[in-house]
C-alpha cells in the first residue's frame, strides 16, 4: 500500500517557506547537468530545473499552513507597531466613513429589495474591510470585480446616485438598465463592469495587467473574486497565465467562507486559496480580512511588487459573509444564525477600526452618531431621487450589442415600433423616458 | 391567484418570508412632501419592530418570478380524473395510480426520489445540492439518499459535467445540476466534445448514456443578462445530444426519468418560472415519458403554433386570443418536448395539414431554434405553405433587465404573428 510509505516531513521544515522567493531559474537546465553540489544530484528535466534527486520515496500529505497576516486584534490594538500603517487621520477617517456609508447602504438597499423597490440586492455585511485594498492602489489602476465590492467603487468616489441608479435601472443608470442590480462599472473610475458568471474576470485582469506592462504604464490590476470562485477553470487558468507572462496584477481573494450555502471546508481540501498561488509561482500573503491595516499594508506592497517587478500577487482576505448570499437566499437553511451573531458581534472589521480610530482619538460617539444619521439622510434622498426617475429610453434595449446597429436589429427595431403603436395598451411605457415614441 | 403567498408559506422555503418584514409604505409619487414623508417612514421603519402589515408597492420577486397565465390553463392537469386521462400516461401503465399535488420543482424532486431508489448507482451532485438546491429541487435526498448519493460539488461547471462523464463512462448513471442554464458555458467543452462523442469517436465501445445535466433556463422577470438565458440552441447544433425542455410538472417527471434512463447524455432545461407556478395532479408512480416525441396539445386546421416550456403557456393565451378575434379559426399548438432530435415527422405533418406555422422561443431569433424548424418545415412542406412562416422569438440583444417585458415573445407578439400568418 502507497499510503503506508508515505512520509509526512514537512511540518517543521524552514525550507519552505512560502513567502521565500524563487531564484531565477531561465535557462539553467542544461547548467545543471554538471553542477552537483552539496545537496546531491540536481534534476534536469526541463520541467522542474530546481528539484534535487531524492532516494527517499516521499509523497507530500501536507505542509505547514499558511500563516495569517495581521496588523491588529480584533480590539483594534496594534500587534506590532512596526507594522502600523504610517498614514493621517483624513485618510484614515475616509475609510472608516467608507466602511460606515458602505453599511447603512447595503442596510437600505435590502430592505428596498424586500419591499419589492428594487429587483435584487447584495450586500457586504462582514466584509467592509476590503476598502483597505481600495485604499492602497492608484486611481489608474484597473478594478476587476466580482460583485461583492461596492465599497472598492465606493472608495474611488462613485456616487450615491449613481448606485442607485443602478439597482433602480433608472435612465442615469451607467449600465442603462440592462443588468440586475448591484452589477456595477465606471469606466470614469477604472472599474470594469460587473458580470454574473463567477471568475471569468480573473483570467481578463491578467490580460489587462499584461497589456499595463506593454504601455509602460507604472500601474496594475486588481481583481476581486471569492474562494467558491477560485474552484472555476478560470482561476487556474488566470494564475499561471500571469505568472507566466509576468502580468501585474493582484489576485484579491475574498475568503468569506460561504459559495451561497456550500461552506468553504465543502469548496476545497488544500490550505485555503493562498496555498495554490505558490504552486503556480504567484507571490502569496494570506491576511486577516477582518483586519483592515493588514488589508491595506499587504495590498501596498502587493502593488510594489505587481508595478515594479511585474509580478503576479495572490492575497487571500479572510473574512466571513455576515449577510445572505444575496436577496435570493435565507442562509439559515444551512447556517446557524447564532454563528453569524457571533462573527457579528466578536469580530467586526468596522467596529475593528472604530477602536483603532478611538485610540487615536480621531473618532468619537457623537462624530459617529452625526455621520451615520448624515450618511443615512444623504442615502435615503439619494434612494428617492433614484426611485422617482423613469426607465431607460427604449431604444437602449437594441444599442451597444455592437458599436453600430445591425440591419437584423434595425430591422427588430422597427418591428418593435409597429407592435407598440398596434397594441399600446399591452407595454407598460409611462415609465420609460420618452415612452417608446424615440424607437 | 398569489404565487408569492404560496412560496414563502412553503415549509423550509429558502426564500423565507422571515425577512420580509410587515412595513408601512409611503406613496413617494405623490410628490409633495414625498421626500420628508419618505424619510420619515424609513427612520420609522427601521427603528421599529413591528408593523401592522400592508402592502407595499410590490414583495420582493422570487428568484423563479410569478407566471399567471399556468394557474388557469386548460393545458394543466388539475384533477386526479385530467390526469389519468393523459393517453400517453395510460400507454406508460399508470392510469390505475395514485395522484398528488406537485409543482414543478416537487415533481422534478420525485423523479430524482425514484431514479436513486431505482438505480443504486445513480447519484446527484452539483453547487448547492446538499441543502436542496436554490431551487429547492433537491430538497431532502442527501437526508433520504444519504451524503455519498447526493453532494455539494466545488463550484466548477467544467468540473461538474466533466464528473457527471467520468461517472457515466463506466455506466453509473449522473444527474448534475447546473445551479443556472446561463452558467452551463464553462462546461461546453465537456457536453460538445466530450458527452457528445464519446460514443461515436470510440467506434461505439464506449457511451456516457447515463449522464443528465439538469438546468433551469429561461426568463423569470427580473434576471437579467445571465439568470434569463435560454441557451438550447447552442446545444442544438450538436449531434450526440439530447435537450428535452418540460412545461409542467407531469411532463417533467416523466421526462426527466427518461432523460436519466436514456441510453445517451440529455440535458434537461428547466423553465425556471414554472418551478412553483404550475401545479399539477403528479401520478406518484416511477413512469417515463417519450423522449423525441412532441405533443399536439391542442387539435386545429388552420395553422401550427410551435412551442415548448414556459412559452406554451404564453401561446394558449394568444391561440385564445386569435381565436377570438377571428371566429372559426382553428390553431393547432404543439409542445415540442424535445429539442434535440426533434419530432419532424409530427410537426411537418400538422403543417400539411394546416399550411401555416408560427414558432416562438424566447431565445434570440437569429440561430434560435426556430429557425431550425422553419427551414425543415421550408423544405418538406414548400407546397403546402400558405403564408410565410413566423417566429417570434427573443430579439438578437443580450437579455436585457428592465426591457423584458419589450424582449420576450409575449402574448401580443404571438397573437399578432398568428393574426399576420392566417390574414396574409
Amino acid at each position: 500500500m502507497l499510503a503506508r510509505t508515505v512520509f509526512v516531513g514537512f511540518r517543521t521544515a524552514n525550507s519552505f517557506q512560502w513567502t521565500k522567493r524563487l531564484l531565477n531559474v531561465t535557462s539553467q537546465a542544461f547548467q545543471s547537468f554538471s553542477k552537483d553540489d552539496a545537496k546531491g544530484e540536481k534534476v534536469h528535466f526541463p520541467g522542474a530545473t530546481q528539484s534535487y534527486f531524492t532516494d527517499k520515496m516521499q509523497f507530500i500529505q501536507s505542509i505547514d499552513p499558511i500563516s495569517t497576516y495581521r496588523v491588529m486584534d480584533k480590539e483594534g490594538k496594534i500587534l506590532d507597531p512596526a507594522q502600523e500603517p504610517r498614514v493621517s487621520e483624513d485618510f484614515a477617517i475616509k475609510i472608516y466613513k467608507d466602511m460606515i456609508t458602505l453599511n447603512i447602504m447595503d442596510l437600505i438597499l435590502y430592505e428596498a429589495q424586500r419591499q419589492g423597490r428594487i429587483s435584487f440586492y447584495m450586500t457586504n455585511y462582514g466584509e467592509e474591510a476590503y476598502i483597505g485594498s481600495a485604499a492602497a492602489l492608484d486611481n489608474d489602476d484597473v478594478i476587476f470585480g466580482q460583485y461583492r465590492e461596492a465599497g472598492v467603487l465606493l472608495y474611488r468616489g462613485f456616487g450615491l446616485d449613481e448606485f442607485m441608479n443602478q439597482c433602480y435601472s433608472n435612465e442615469q443608470d451607467n449600465g442603462k438598465g440592462r443588468q440586475m442590480p448591484v452589477h456595477y462599472g465606471s469606466k470614469e473610475l477604472n472599474f470594469q463592469t460587473i458580470s454574473s458568471p463567477l471568475a471569468t474576470q480573473i483570467p481578463q485582469a491578467a490580460g489587462a495587467a499584461y497589456a499595463l506592462k506593454m504601455s509602460g504604464k507604472k500601474n496594475c490590476v486588481m481583481c476581486y473574486f471569492g474562494e467558491g470562485a477560485a474552484s472555476e477553470g478560470d482561476f487556474h487558468a488566470a494564475l499561471n497565465i500571469a505568472a507566466t507572462m509576468k502580468c501585474p496584477v493582484i489576485f484579491f481573494c475574498r475568503n468569506n467562507g460561504f459559495a451561497i450555502s456550500t461552506p468553504a471546508l465543502e469548496q476545497y481540501k488544500g490550505d485555503g486559496i493562498a496555498s495554490r498561488g505558490i504552486g503556480y509561482g504567484v507571490d502569496t500573503i494570506r491576511v486577516d480580512g477582518n483586519d483592515v491595516w493588514a488589508v491595506f499594508n499587504a495590498t501596498r506592497t502587493a502593488r510594489q511588487l505587481a508595478t515594479d517587478e511585474n509580478r503576479p500577487v495572490l492575497i487571500e482576505a479572510m473574512t466571513y459573509r455576515i449577510g445572505h448570499h444575496s436577496t435570493s437566499d435565507d442562509s439559515s437553511a444551512y447556517r446557524s444564525k447564532t454563528e453569524v451573531e457571533n462573527w457579528k458581534r466578536l469580530d467586526n472589521p468596522i467596529i475593528r477600526l472604530r477602536k483603532w480610530l478611538e485610540n487615536k482619538n480621531w473618532w468619537n460617539e457623537e462624530k459617529e452618531n452625526d455621520f451615520r444619521s448624515e450618511t443615512r439622510k444623504e442615502i435615503l434622498k439619494s434612494f428617492s431621487r433614484a426611485e422617482k426617475l423613469r426607465k431607460p429610453s427604449l431604444t437602449e434595449l437594441f444599442n451597444d450589442v455592437y458599436d453600430q446597429p445591425t440591419s437584423n436589429l434595425i430591422e427588430q427595431k422597427k418591428e418593435l415600433k409597429r407592435l407598440i403603436e398596434k397594441y399600446p395598451e399591452n407595454y407598460k411605457l409611462i415609465k420609460f423616458k420618452n415612452e417608446g415614441n424615440d424607437l | 391567484m398569489n404565487f408569492g403567498r404560496s412560496l414563502l408559506s412553503h415549509r423550509n422555503s429558502f426564500f423565507s418570508s422571515k425577512l420580509l418584514k410587515p412595513v408601512i409604505y409611503c406613496n413617494i409619487r405623490n410628490k409633495n412632501k414625498a421626500s420628508n414623508f419618505f424619510l420619515i417612514k424609513w427612520n420609522e421603519y427601521f427603528h421599529a419592530s413591528t408593523y401592522n402589515r400592508q402592502e407595499a408597492t410590490g414583495t420582493p420577486p422570487p428568484p423563479e418570478g410569478f407566471m399567471p397565465g399556468v394557474a388557469n390553463s386548460k393545458l394543466i392537469k388539475h384533477t386526479h380524473e385530467e390526469a389519468i386521462k393523459d393517453p400517453e400516461l395510460a400507454k406508460a401503465g399508470v392510469s390505475l395510480g395514485e395522484t398528488k399535488k406537485m409543482n414543478l420543482f416537487q415533481s422534478i424532486n420525485d423523479a430524482m426520489s425514484i431514479a436513486l431508489a431505482t438505480d443504486e448507482t445513480a447519484i446527484i451532485f452539483g453547487e448547492d445540492v446538499a441543502f436542496g438546491g436554490v431551487f429547492r429541487c433537491t430538497l431532502g435526498l442527501a437526508e433520504m439518499f444519504g451524503r455519498d448519493r447526493v453532494f455539494n460539488t466545488p463550484l466548477t461547471e467544467q468540473g461538474i459535467v466533466g464528473f457527471g462523464i467520468g461517472i457515466a463512462s463506466v455506466g453509473h448513471t449522473a444527474i448534475a445540476e447546473i445551479q443556472f442554464a446561463d452558467y452551463i458555458f464553462p462546461a461546453f467543452d465537456q457536453l460538445v466534445n466530450e458527452a457528445a462523442k464519446y460514443r461515436y469517436r470510440s467506434g461505439g465501445q464506449f457511451n456516457v448514456g447515463g449522464l443528465t445535466v439538469r438546468a433551469p433556463c429561461s426568463a423569470v422577470g427580473h434576471g437579467g443578462h445571465y439568470h434569463s438565458q435560454s441557451p438550447e440552441a447552442f446545444f442544438a447544433h450538436c449531434p450526440g445530444l439530447k435537450i428535452v425542455i418540460p412545461r409542467s410538472p407531469i411532463q417533467a417527471k416523466g421526462l426527466l426519468l427518461a432523460s436519466i434512463r436514456d441510453a445517451n447524455p440529455v440535458i434537461f432545461f428547466e423553465p425556471k418560472i414554472l418551478y412553483r407556478a404550475a401545479v399539477e395532479r403528479v401520478p406518484i408512480v416511477d413512469y417515463e415519458l417519450p423522449i423525441g416525441k412532441a405533443e399536439i396539445l391542442k387539435p386545429g386546421k388552420d395553422v401550427t403554433v410551435v412551442g415548448y416550456g414556459s412559452q406554451i403557456y404564453i401561446l394558449e393565451n394568444a391561440i385564445q386570443m386569435a381565436e377570438k378575434k377571428i371566429p372559426g379559426l382553428s390553431c393547432e399548438l404543439i409542445d415540442l418536448r424535445t429539442i434535440l432530435p426533434w419530432d419532424e415527422d409530427l410537426v411537418v405533418e400538422s403543417v400539411n395539414k394546416t399550411g401555416r406555422l408560427v414558432v416562438a422561443h424566447e431565445a434570440p431569433k437569429t440561430s434560435g431554434f426556430g429557425a431550425e424548424i422553419a427551414a425543415t418545415v421550408m423544405e418538406k412542406c414548400f407546397l403546402r405553405l400558405e403564408s410565410p412562416i413566423q417566429r417570434v422569438c427573443g430579439w438578437d440583444t443580450p437579455f436585457p433587465l428592465v426591457f423584458e417585458p419589450f424582449y420576450t415573445p409575449d402574448m401580443i407578439r404571438c397573437y399578432d404573428a398568428i393574426i399576420n400568418s392566417v390574414e396574409y
